[in-house]
C-alpha cells in the first residue's frame, strides 16, 4: 500500500499482517536501499518483516501497544466518568448501559467463582471490557486506519490488538502468574501437593503426577491466551479477503460489501463471545486455585 | 505447492466436520433439557454458548490458517 509499486493480492494481504514494529537493527544488516547499519545497530522502524525479523528480540510493535493502551485508557476514563456521575434519580442511557455490564459480571462472577476474594470481580471486569474493546477493532473497516496513517507517512498498521500473539499471550501470562499467586497463597504447601501427589497418592508416582499435572498446569494459559489470538486472527483473515474480493472489479463491489456486513454482524457474537469466554476461563482457573482439598 | 491446498481442504473440512458434530450434540442437548425443565432455560443458554465458543474455535483458527496457506503461502 504504502510502496505502492507492486499490489498483489497476498502482497495485500501480508501488508495487512504487518505490525509497526521499532526496534535495533543489529550492525552490519543491510537495509534496502543499499545502507549498511552501522556498528552501534540503529534503533528504527522496521520497513518489512525481514527487518522485523532481523530485529529479533529488540523489538515492540508500537500499534499494538498504542491500540491496547488507548484502549484501557477508554476503558477506565469511561466507567470512572459514569461512577461518578450515577444516581438514583435519573439514570440515563450510558449509566444504565454501565449498570447492566457491572451487574452482569458480578453476577457471573457470583455463579462460578466461590472463594473470598475482592480483586477478581474488578479483574474480571477489566478483562471483558478490555478484551471486548481490543476485538471490537475488528469491526472497523480493514482499510480506514491503515490508509490514513499511511498518507501521513506510517508504512504498516494493524489496528485490533487482539490479532497480535504478543498481546493475547501476555494477558494470558498475566493471569497465570495471578494463579500462582494466589495458588501459593490460599494453599500454601497444599500447591506442591496438589502437583505432586494427584492423581496417584504415592510417593512413588510423584515423577508422574508432576508430568501429567505441570502440563496440565502450563497448558491453562497457553490455550487461553492462543484462542482469543487465533479466533481474532482468523475473524480478521476473513475481512480482509473480503476486501480483497473488491479490487475484482465494478460488479463484484455489491456481492463484496454484502459479504463484508454479513461477516462483521456475524463478528459481532463472535468477538463478544470470545471476550466472554477469556472472562468466565480467567475465573474459573482462579477460582481452583482457591480450592483446598 | 499444490500439496497446500489440500492441506488447507483437509484442516479445514476435518474440522468443521468435528465441531459440526459436537455443536449438533449440544444443541440437541440444549433443546431436551430446556423442554425437561423450562425454568433452567436461561442458565442453560449461558453454558451452551460458553462451550459452543469453546468448540467453535478450533474450526474457526483451522479456517485462519487455511486460509493463510491458500493466499500467503501459495498465493
Amino acid at each position: 500500500m504504502a510502496s505502492g509499486s507492486e499490489q498483489t493480492v497476498s502482497g495485500y494481504i501480508v501488508h495487512h499482517l504487518t505490525n509497526l514494529t521499532y526496534g535495533k537493527l543489529p550492525a552490519g544488516f543491510e537495509r534496502g536501499h543499499g545502507d549498511i547499519v552501522g556498528p552501534q545497530g540503529e534503533w528504527t522502524l522496521a520497513h518489512g518483516a525481514d527487518e522485523a525479523a532481523a530485529m529479533g528480540f529488540n523489538a515492540i510493535h508500537v500499534d499494538s501497544m498504542f491500540w491496547s493502551l488507548s484502549l484501557g485508557l477508554i476503558f477506565c476514563w469511561l466507567f470512572r466518568k459514569v461512577a461518578k456521575q450515577a444516581s438514583a434519580e435519573t439514570p440515563s442511557g450510558l449509566v444504565n448501559f454501565i449498570e447492566m455490564v457491572v451487574e452482569f459480571v458480578d453476577g457471573t462472577v457470583r455463579d462460578t467463582f466461590h472463594g473470598r476474594n475482592p480483586v477478581i470481580a474488578p479483574l474480571a471486569l477489566t478483562i471483558f471490557v478490555w478484551v471486548f474493546l481490543m476485538n471490537f477493532m475488528d469491526l472497523v473497516p480493514v482499510d480506514v486506519i491503515p490508509s490514513a496513517l499511511a498518507l501521513l507517512g506510517v508504512p504498516y498498521q494493524k489496528v485490533v490488538p487482539s490479532t497480535d500473539p504478543n498481546i493475547t499471550m501476555g494477558l494470558a501470562i498475566g493471569v497465570f502468574v495471578l494463579m500462582v499467586y494466589y495458588s501459593i497463597k490460599v494453599k500454601g504447601f497444599g500447591f506442591v501437593r496438589e502437583l505432586t501427589l494427584v492423581p496417584f497418592n504415592h510417593p512413588a508416582f510423584i515423577p508422574l503426577n508432576f508430568t501429567i499435572e505441570f502440563v496440565g498446569f502450563l497448558a491453562k494459559p497457553f490455550s487461553l491466551g492462543l484462542r482469543l489470538f487465533g479466533n481474532m486472527y482468523a475473524g480478521e483473515m476473513v475481512f480482509i479477503l473480503i476486501a480483497v474480493v473488491f479490487g475484482a472489479g465494478v460488479m463484484w463491489m455489491l456481492p463484496a460489501a454484502l459479504l463484508q456486513i454479513g461477516w462483521a454482524i456475524f463478528h459481532i457474537l463472535v468477538i463478544t463471545l470470545q471476550a466472554f469466554i477469556f472472562m468466565v476461563l480467567t475465573i474459573v482457573y482462579l477460582s481452583m486455585a482457591h480450592e483446598d482439598h | 505447492m499444490e500439496l497446500v491446498y489440500i492441506a488447507a481442504a483437509i484442516m479445514t473440512g476435518l474440522g468443521g466436520l468435528g465441531a459440526a458434530i459436537g455443536v449438533g450434540m449440544l444443541g440437541g442437548k440444549l433443546l431436551e433439557s430446556s423442554a425437561r425443565q423450562p425454568e433452567l432455560g436461561p442458565k442453560l443458554q449461558v453454558s451452551f454458548f460458553l462451550a459452543a465458543g469453546l468448540v467453535d474455535a478450533i474450526p474457526i483458527i483451522g479456517v485462519g490458517i487455511s486460509m493463510y496457506l491458500i493466499f500467503v503461502v501459495a498465493g
